[in-house]
């Protein structure tokens, strides 16, 4: 081998192969059509038919304005806790992740790369989120853009974190969609993605006390419908974190790249 | 300089020790057969050199590394078929290719590798309209895109219709011309016969023979004579074809008659396999009483 080429060969691209990977990731989201609706387009559905059910004003802003965060809430956890889950447990249980393993892309680039490929996706849905409300019921952009990035950053994050964790723990690839809604829908109803919990009885309010979706929409709502910084919330961003790691060291312990059928 | 390297490798699954001492060794540039019936232990065996699970004991070395703890020029220099995988169903063969292609250092150019698995029809059609030999071929291509010096090919062919898997074979055969070291798994015998230069067999976890095709079949077992006399059959099996051969054929000379129907055949590799696990069978039964 001549010198340059052990030159080259030292000077890894990192960078272009991120990139690489990321406009993969991009390019097998979009192309199938199932989950590029279920995951984008869902919540944007649910906007517009919530917003035709709910009227005047909940918690003392107009209705739409407060659907719109529960649905940024609840179109986070569906795209990076729903999504990522039962796109690795299918990754997983198809081979691709294992035939992966034998290539040089570091699994780091890989995980880094689906985490950005899906804050894409969901930054995209959020944008389109604000577009729909601004053209049906005129809601307002958020104030402060920066701290709101900051919050879709964390809650993203978080709810990645989750669901590779949920991935580790489901078996087949046919049950994880059922497995994953099972979770999601019931969380997003008890932690108010969908409208007001307050008629709700008190153990179901218990119950969602607990949910980290709930902790996130209370930091979008202190940011979008309140105009507070993200930083401004210690207690949401306190339980945000502790299920992020918990889901991280769940997954850190009992991730597998390999099929678990055989 | 040896691709691959293997003493005393060993590899329990609970109770159950799916590989119990194997030694081997494959030449660069050669083409190596390891043939067992299911649960032999050839997948755990190829599935550690690939680096996909740890050894219990023994020595490994693949290209110089070791798998467990491979350097960063490892899977620059391996390519994997693995005996079940299945790729994005969206994406068009081009794409899969260039994907890969992405991962390595110095990848061979996608339309060649395309043109050489036989996709070029196909380049631009959805994975998920592929026939079960097209998609194997699509898997032969992203192993091949990264331009390996070593191949592993577990199973290539199970699955396949006759034609397919004489088109497999090809392929196979031109991995040998572009000089690429080859560790294929078969429970085909025929298929180890066709493209191995050499072939371990294994069975139990244990290697019980290695060598050429030719070797094994000459080793093991006494060549058969067949021949009708008097409307009855008669087979000879010997250590000797050429004496036996030529005292039948001078006493049928002789007689004046012809040794009718007279076949020489040599034993095939199927029938040193059978052989070897009839051995195994009998001794596993006298364990038993």
């Amino acid at each position: 081998m001549s010198a340059e080429a052990i030159r080259v060969g030292v000077r890894r691209p990192a960078r272009r192969l991120f990139v690489h990977q990321l406009r993969s990731e991009q390019l097998v989201f979009w192309r199938s059509r199932e989950a590029a609706f279920f995951i984008f387009l869902f919540p944007l559905l649910l906007y517009v038919l919530l917003g035709s059910v709910y009227s005047g004003k909940i918690y003392g802003v107009p209705a739409p304005e407060a659907l719109l965060a529960g649905l940024i809430g609840y179109g986070c956890a569906n795209t990076a806790f729903a999504g990522l889950a039962i796109q690795l447990v299918i990754r997983r249980e198809s081979g691709i992740l294992k035939r992966l393993r034998s290539t040089p892309l570091p699994p780091a680039t890989y995980v880094g790369s689906l985490l950005v490929s899906t804050l894409i996706v969901f930054a995209l849905q959020a944008a389109a989120l604000f577009l729909l409300g601004r053209a049906l019921y005129g809601t307002p952009f958020p104030s402060d853009a920066g701290s709101f990035a900051a919050a879709v950053v964390i809650g993203a994050a978080v709810f990645a974190a989750l669901g590779t964790a949920t991935a580790s723990v489901i078996r087949s690839a046919e049950g994880s969609s059922a497995v994953v809604n099972f979770i999601l829908l019931p969380t997003a109803f008890l932690t108010g993605s969908f409208g007001p919990t307050r008629h709700y009885p008190a153990f179901l309010r218990a119950i969602g006390d607990v949910l980290p979706l709930r902790y996130f929409i209370n930091l979008v709502n202190a940011v979008y419908l309140r105009g507070h910084g993200f930083w401004t919330q210690p207690q949401a961003l306190a339980v945000l974190a502790a299920w992020g790691v918990a889901g991280l060291v769940f997954t850190v312990f009992r991730f597998q790249w390999e099929p678990r059928e055989r | 300089m040896h691709a691959i390297e293997v003493s005393g490798l060993r590899k329990a699954y609970g109770n159950l020790e799916a590989v119990r001492g194997v030694d081997f060794e494959i030449e660069e540039g050669e083409v190596f057969g390891l043939l067992g019936p299911n649960g032999a232990g050839k997948t755990t065996t190829v599935e550690i050199l690939e680096g996909y699970r740890k050894r219990d004991a023994g020595e490994v070395r693949v290209l110089g590394h070791d798998p467990e703890r491979p350097g960063p020029d490892f899977r620059e220099r391996i390519g994997v078929v693995l005996q079940q995988s299945q790729l994005w169903p969206n994406l068009t063969v081009r794409e899969t290719h260039a994907i890969f292609a992405g991962y390595y250092r110095a990848p061979r150019n996608v339309d060649e590798v395309i043109a050489l698995v036989g996709l070029v029809d196909k380049a631009n059609a959805r994975v998920k309209s592929l026939s079960g030999g097209q998609k194997r071929r699509l898997d032969l291509g992203i192993a091949l895109v990264g331009d390996p010096d070593l191949v592993f090919l577990d199973e290539p062919t199970t699955g396949f219709d006759p034609q397919a898997r004489r088109a497999a074979w090809e392929m196979i055969r031109s991995l040998r011309s572009l000089g690429k070291t080859v560790l294929l798994t078969t429970h085909y015998l025929d298929e180890a016969e066709q493209l191995a230069d050499r072939v371990a067999v294994l069975r139990e976890g244990q290697i019980v023979r290695v060598g050429t095709p030719a070797e094994l079949t000459t080793t093991d077992l006494q060549t058969e004579i067949r021949y009708r006399q008097d409307g009855e059959e008669v087979l000879v099996r010997t250590d000797e074809p050429t004496r036996v051969l030529a005292d039948l054929a001078s006493a049928a000379v002789a007689r004046g008659e012809e040794l009718e129907g007279l076949q020489v055949r040599r034993p095939s590799l199927e029938d040193v396999y059978l052989a070897l696990t009839a051995e195994e069978q009998e001794a596993e039964a006298e364990v038993e009483a």
